[in-house]
């Protein structure tokens, strides 16, 4: 990236075709993240110039797919921060367990990486049986590679290392059958998970939850939206619930922050009464 | 040149040291805000703000998403994050692919902070053996910023300088015991 190909303007231009062609909003996503995404994939295929580029976001329906799929970011990881799942292992979703049913929310589940995750501490703690996890994202391109629940096999070891520290006991490779370079998890976690759509940015709470995750994805909004979101996921959580974020982000600037307690040392806050 | 706004530095292996020997003797009333960028293992984390305010009576903190930038403050790109910096001179933070085997990688700071800031922006790229941060020297030139590299013969892996140096015009290479008067300087 020399002076960037796509500029400021023309990046205006292209997010209000995607506000009126697609309905997906992006003009409240931080700039310098987008643009980079952007002219990333400008110059990644090869685009002989802006106009060519334009049209093709706008007219080609599989060219839009692979549009919001590039400029979106979709890197996740099983069990990143140890440190956080130690947390939902060894705190919250034992709370959560004298409840008669568990609803949890993953928002920007991307290729689903967490929502396994989530589903193995369930199965370890005997809860499974009775929770839900709603996994969202907007991007169906990532759904359904999430519900098809394979992952590199090439990763499994760092993934390994991350389940044992974050005080995972079992072995972490009976969770999944090797098959050539892909890792197929077992059909059992994903049978209490709802892979679905949901856009952050335009549509509303659709029930409400005991636990909501949504991490690392506030860090590409800008703050009027994240306070939007926020409020989507006060307006979505139960009394006594938790929300929790990612390592860098906050509720501290919002106004639902005065309504939740922090759990110490955690990107955790519980609801409350 | 014109006044600088941002000093940014870019290292990797054996850039630890240089910083450590450097900002002792840094002016701490600095007009503009330095930005550190240096490779590390994921987890290292919270240890490097601590051993870099020890050295300097600047306050040293991790950039967090949307903090504007202040001067005479240190900033540290946090561990397995991108640290971009927006038209505003804010900092956004990007869990994107690694670019060149790093994240943070020195290369995204240099791109974005070069159209913020244009010619009030200087990088400096130090001691390293990979060439994360040579891409986003020659942006920082293209839009008029000044940049500068660690000389190579100084430095304990040369590999990165020495990358930066064959790839463009530097416009200042600096021995170890020349970078804390250049940076005061531009004050």
């Amino acid at each position: 990236m020399e002076l960037s190909a796509v500029n400021d303007d023309q990046i205006e231009v292209l997010l209000s075709d995607l506000l009126e062609q697609y309905g997906y909003d992006f003009t409240g996503y931080s700039k310098a993240s987008l643009k980079r995404r952007i002219n990333r994939l400008y110059s990644l295929d090869k685009s002989l110039s802006f106009a060519e580029f334009r049209y093709k976001v706008n007219n080609d329906p599989i060219y839009f797919k692979r549009f919001v799929e590039q400029i979106t970011v979709n890197v996740t990881e099983m069990f990143r921060d140890p440190e956080f799942f130690k947390t939902l292992r060894e705190e919250v979703l034992p709370q959560l367990g004298t409840y008669p049913f568990i609803r949890i929310w993953l928002a920007g589940c991307s290729t689903g990486e967490e929502a396994y995750s989530i589903s193995i501490v369930l199965k370890e703690l005997n809860l499974l049986h009775k929770s839900l996890i709603y996994a969202t994202d907007l991007n169906p391109t990532v759904l359904e590679k999430a519900a098809q629940g394979m992952f590199a096999l090439a990763q499994m070891k760092q993934y390994s290392e991350n389940y044992i520290a974050a005080g995972g006991k079992q072995d972490f490779s009976s969770y999944y059958s090797a098959n050539y370079s892909l890792a197929k998890f077992d059909d059992e976690l994903k049978k209490k998970i709802i892979f679905s759509t949901h856009n952050l940015v335009s549509d509303h709470s659709f029930n409400e939850f005991q636990l909501i995750l949504c991490r690392n994805v506030l860090i590409y909004f800008d703050r009027d939206l994240q306070n939007k979101v926020l409020e989507l996921f006060n307006d979505s959580l139960d009394e006594l619930g938790y929300l929790a974020l990612g390592t860098k982000e906050t509720i501290e600037f919002s106004d639902i922050h005065k309504q939740y307690k922090r759990l110490p040392g955690n990107k955790i806050w519980r609801k409350q009464r | 040149m014109k006044k600088c706004k941002a000093f940014i530095i870019g290292g990797s292996a054996g850039s630890l040291e240089v910083l450590l020997k450097v900002l002792p003797a840094v002016n701490p009333e600095l007009s503009f805000p330095i930005v550190i960028v240096i490779h590390r293992k994921h987890g290292a984390d919270s240890l490097l703000p601590g051993l870099l305010s020890s050295r300097t009576k600047m306050p040293v903190k991790e950039a967090d998403e949307k903090e504007m930038m202040v001067p005479g403050t240190i900033y540290i790109a946090p561990s397995d994050y991108h640290l971009l910096i927006e038209m505003d001179g804010s900092f956004s933070l990007d869990y994107s692919e690694k670019v060149n085997y790093s994240r943070p990688a020195i290369d995204v700071t240099f791109q974005t902070a070069a159209e913020a800031y244009r010619e009030g922006l200087v990088c400096l790229l130090l001691s390293g053996s990979n060439s994360d941060g040579v891409k986003g020297l020659l942006t920082v030139k293209s839009w008029a910023g000044t940049v500068a590299i660690q000389d190579p013969e100084t430095a304990q892996v040369a590999y990165m300088p020495d990358q930066a140096r064959k790839s463009m015009d530097i416009d200042r290479i600096l021995r170890i015991d020349e970078v804390a008067d250049y940076i005061n300087l531009l004050s």
